[in-house]
């Protein structure tokens, strides 16, 4: 012990590579990634031997085939002799469709739910929570085959419910009358351009008076009703020069088979966006309630000490700070519902997937109309968080 | 920190090991191996077997049979049940499940015919109900050895879905039908009228063709599977509903009135329908080719599962090559030398499965029209068995 224990000094001493957590983890993450390279290499290949084998190798050229199937709704013109691609296009916009409006009349619903859920008056608090939890515990697709199998009860196109000549309820969907474009209308729009400018420049020419003179004042709703009067004006003028309004209401008609004219709203798509409404609105309403709980009572009762309403006290002081808590979980909301969508299939309504279904069937390309099929949902979904997280950044608090 | 990295990446060096194991059997498949079946058997539900014939004692799997080495048949035998994908909806005469759970119907009899051919069990079956869009897609990946689930056979579908298609066992049209009290008498009269059609089907193509050559527009309410279509009929969300005419009469039973409604008398195509196989073993699908024809020309022959022990003490020479009595003729496909008795005892002849499930004695009641023998007038050709 005469020795003692040698002392080396601290940075010299020589690691083995194999005890430095540095070195390791470089290497164990080389490894990996050449792990992970291999294996998908191996899926790949096994993949592509087989459908060689099959003869199926894969290929984007049936998109410019033309589709021959019909499709029962779309947003643009579509028939059997357009193409593959035409046919998907279609299938996408359909989703986007039913999607958009779900999204902005589940986030309205939702809202009532959440408010409602908090409200003093006891009837309306119970009844907001039978709601969320009844609908919160049933499967989706289980609703919505629900509300489709209610639109059978209507009674047959023949038969329909008239209510004023306008609106016809049957089992096929709603035909109502809607506004249609007349021949004149492109000259009332040039009215409409009209308007705008001329309450631009009113709008522009005030701010600045106002500027100058130092003082406020109230421009753009007289801005707004100088273009609405010149619109409405052109709109008497040229029914009063040709005899026929610019738009006119196309009353719908019975015909044989279907009515003719009017605007129908098929059950399927009124199946799917009731059931995926009044899903998600329950969701949003409890991101809501939470939201608002987030706020603290002292605001609210700062607001009430202040004189607001409990109206004003809401829509001036609890939501906007409620917002902040809101946004991050309402946005995977959105997203849900975008994805939900694609239960379409189960109630024959033409959303993406249900299209890119009998794609692949007619075509047998499953690989690549599965990796279209994955983009699609992956763009929509990241154009709608892309869109939500500005939304949200824009409403964060500014601290300084 | 270290002890999570280990377990990773022995995770990952196990998975990885396991594909290349996977690889070393030369599968043509992507799909995993398929396990094996533990579910009981069923007792026979076909005829019980008469007195075993000297000459087709081989087990399952018989010795006399080769199959190849890799392929479908090895596969299948190693299994010990063939995976027959069938029609997921009750379709009465072709597949649909009794009250006793058990499958009955023409498809399913083909089905029970391969088994049988290979087994020498009709039992020794999975049934993997599919719908009209998934299909084809389950045979491409091989999760079904074949697909007999009234398709019809087009150009189409054998070059591009990578398909082969076995005889036709169903020569079948496109109907329509409508209620009565529509006045509807041809398809001219349907200018503007909603129309059921289950997706994925040539006759949703069809539709559109037919529609299209007359000028004629129609909105299409589409269903991925047929109850829903039938459904959707049946409530009037439809003026017509449109499928093989067989499928037409097989519906009309399951609709509430079936007295409301009639079947247009046009034929809107060609619909030959008949057992699917993945295109990449041409052995398993000469199996399957004639194990159809082995049932037609056991009608022509005049044998059937009553008279099959009379016909195996027969000196005719073709017909001892038939039943396999003489000759290995079974060998060159993969099959028992066999496998003709072997289905006609378990299943029977062409015109049995046909009478048993759409003949006079069914509720069916459909005449043979085009699917009698050539002797007869209708389509049904066995190339000789040489």
């Amino acid at each position: 012990m005469a020795v003692g224990s040698p002392s080396i000094p601290p940075g010299k001493v020589n690691i083995p590579f194999y005890r430095d957590t540095r070195i390791i983890a470089v290497i164990v993450q080389i490894v990996f990634a050449f792990l992970v390279a291999v294996g998908i290499w191996y899926l790949y290949s096994n993949m592509m031997n087989g459908l060689r084998q099959a003869n199926l190798l894969p290929t984007f050229s049936f998109l410019s085939v033309p589709a021959g199937f019909p499709i029962a709704e779309s947003v643009i013109e579509y028939n059997p002799s357009m193409t593959y691609g035409r046919a998907f296009v279609v299938g996408i916009l359909n989703t986007v469709r039913v999607a958009v409006i779900g999204i902005i009349l589940a986030t309205l619903l939702g809202l009532i739910l959440g408010i409602a859920r908090l409200s003093d008056n006891w009837l309306l608090r119970n009844v907001a929570l039978v709601y969320v939890e009844i609908v919160r515990n049933i499967p989706l697709l289980l609703q919505l085959i629900f509300w489709f199998s209610l639109t059978r009860l209507f009674p047959r196109i023949q038969e329909s419910i008239d209510v004023g000549g306008l609106i016809f309820l049957h089992n096929r969907g709603v035909t109502m009358a809607w506004p249609q474009v007349g021949n004149d209308f492109d000259t009332w729009m040039l009215w409409v351009y009209g308007g705008i400018v001329v309450g631009g420049i009113f709008y522009v020419v005030r701010r600045i008076q106002f500027i100058r003179r130092d003082r406020p004042g109230v421009a753009l709703p007289y801005a707004f009703l100088i273009a609405l009067g010149i619109a409405l004006l052109g709109f008497l003028v040229t029914y009063l020069m040709n005899g026929v309004w610019p738009i006119s209401l196309s009353v719908p008609v019975l015909q044989r088979f279907n009515f003719e004219g009017g605007i129908t709203i098929t059950n399927s798509f009124a199946a799917l966006l009731i059931g995926l409404v009044i899903y998600t609105a329950v969701f949003i309403g409890e991101i809501v309630r939470s939201g608002i709980l987030a706020v603290s009572k002292g605001q609210r009762e700062a607001a009430r000490a202040l004189g607001l309403t409990p109206g004003q006290t809401m829509r001036l002081v609890i939501l906007p700070q409620a917002l902040r808590v809101i946004v991050p979980p309402l946005t995977s909301q959105y997203l849900n519902l975008t994805k939900n969508s694609s239960l379409a299939i189960a109630i024959a309504y033409p959303d993406l997937f249900y299209v890119a279904n009998t794609i692949n069937n007619q075509t047998g390309q499953a690989i690549p109309v599965i990796l279209m099929l994955m983009a699609s949902y992956l763009s929509v979904s990241l154009l709608t968080s892309l869109f939500m997280n500005w939304y949200n950044r824009r409403i964060q608090l500014v601290e300084r | 920190m270290r002890k999570h990295i280990i377990l990773v990446l022995a995770g990952i060096l196990s998975f990885v090991l396991a594909a290349c194991g996977g690889q070393a059997q030369q599968a043509p498949t992507t799909a995993p191996a398929q396990p094996a079946t533990t579910a009981p058997e069923q007792p026979t539900a076909a005829p019980a077997p008469t007195a075993a014939p000297a000459a087709t004692s081989a087990p399952a799997g018989g010795t006399s049979a080769q199959p190849a080495a890799g392929g479908v048949i090895e596969r299948i035998l190693s299994r010990g049940r063939l995976i027959c994908g069938v029609n997921n909806n009750p379709l009465p005469g072709f597949a649909s499940v009794d009250s006793a759970g058990v499958y009955r119907g023409f498809d399913i009899d083909f089905c029970r015919a391969v088994a049988a051919a290979l087994f020498d069990d009709p039992t020794k079956i999975d049934f993997r109900p599919l719908s009209a869009q998934e299909r084809f897609t389950a045979l491409q990946s091989g999760e079904i050895d074949v697909l007999i689930r009234n398709s019809t056979w087009t150009l189409g579908r054998d070059g591009a879905l990578g398909l082969d298609w076995a005889p036709t066992t169903f020569y079948d049209g496109q109907g329509m039908m409508v209620r009565k009290d529509s006045g509807i008498e041809t398809l001219e009269d349907m200018n503007g009228a909603t129309i059921c059609v289950q997706t994925g089907t040539t006759t949703e193509l069809n539709l559109a063709d037919q529609f299209r050559a007359r000028g004629l527009t129609f909105t299409p309410v589409v269903f991925p599977d047929g109850d829903s279509t039938r459904a959707a009929y049946d409530a009037g969300q439809c003026d017509g509903f449109t499928t093989d005419k067989s499928g037409l009469i097989s519906s009309l039973t399951l609709l509430s009135n079936p007295g409301d409604h009639k079947i247009l008398d046009v034929t809107m195509s060609k619909e030959p329908l008949g057992p699917a196989v993945r295109q990449g073993d041409p052995q398993w699908f000469d199996a399957v080719r004639w194990i159809v024809f082995a049932t037609f020309q056991a009608e022509e022959y005049g044998i059937t599962s009553q008279n099959l022990d009379q016909f195996l003490n027969s000196d005719v020479p073709e017909i001892r090559r038939f039943l396999g009595l003489e000759g290995e003729l079974g060998a060159g496909i993969g099959l028992p030398n066999d496998f003709a008795v072997r289905i006609i005892r378990h299943v029977g002849n062409y015109a049995e499965i046909y009478n048993r499930n759409l003949g006079p004695d069914t509720p069916f009641n459909l005449p043979r029209g085009l699917n009698a023998l050539y002797t007869d007038g209708g389509l049904l050709y066995s190339p000789p068995f040489r």
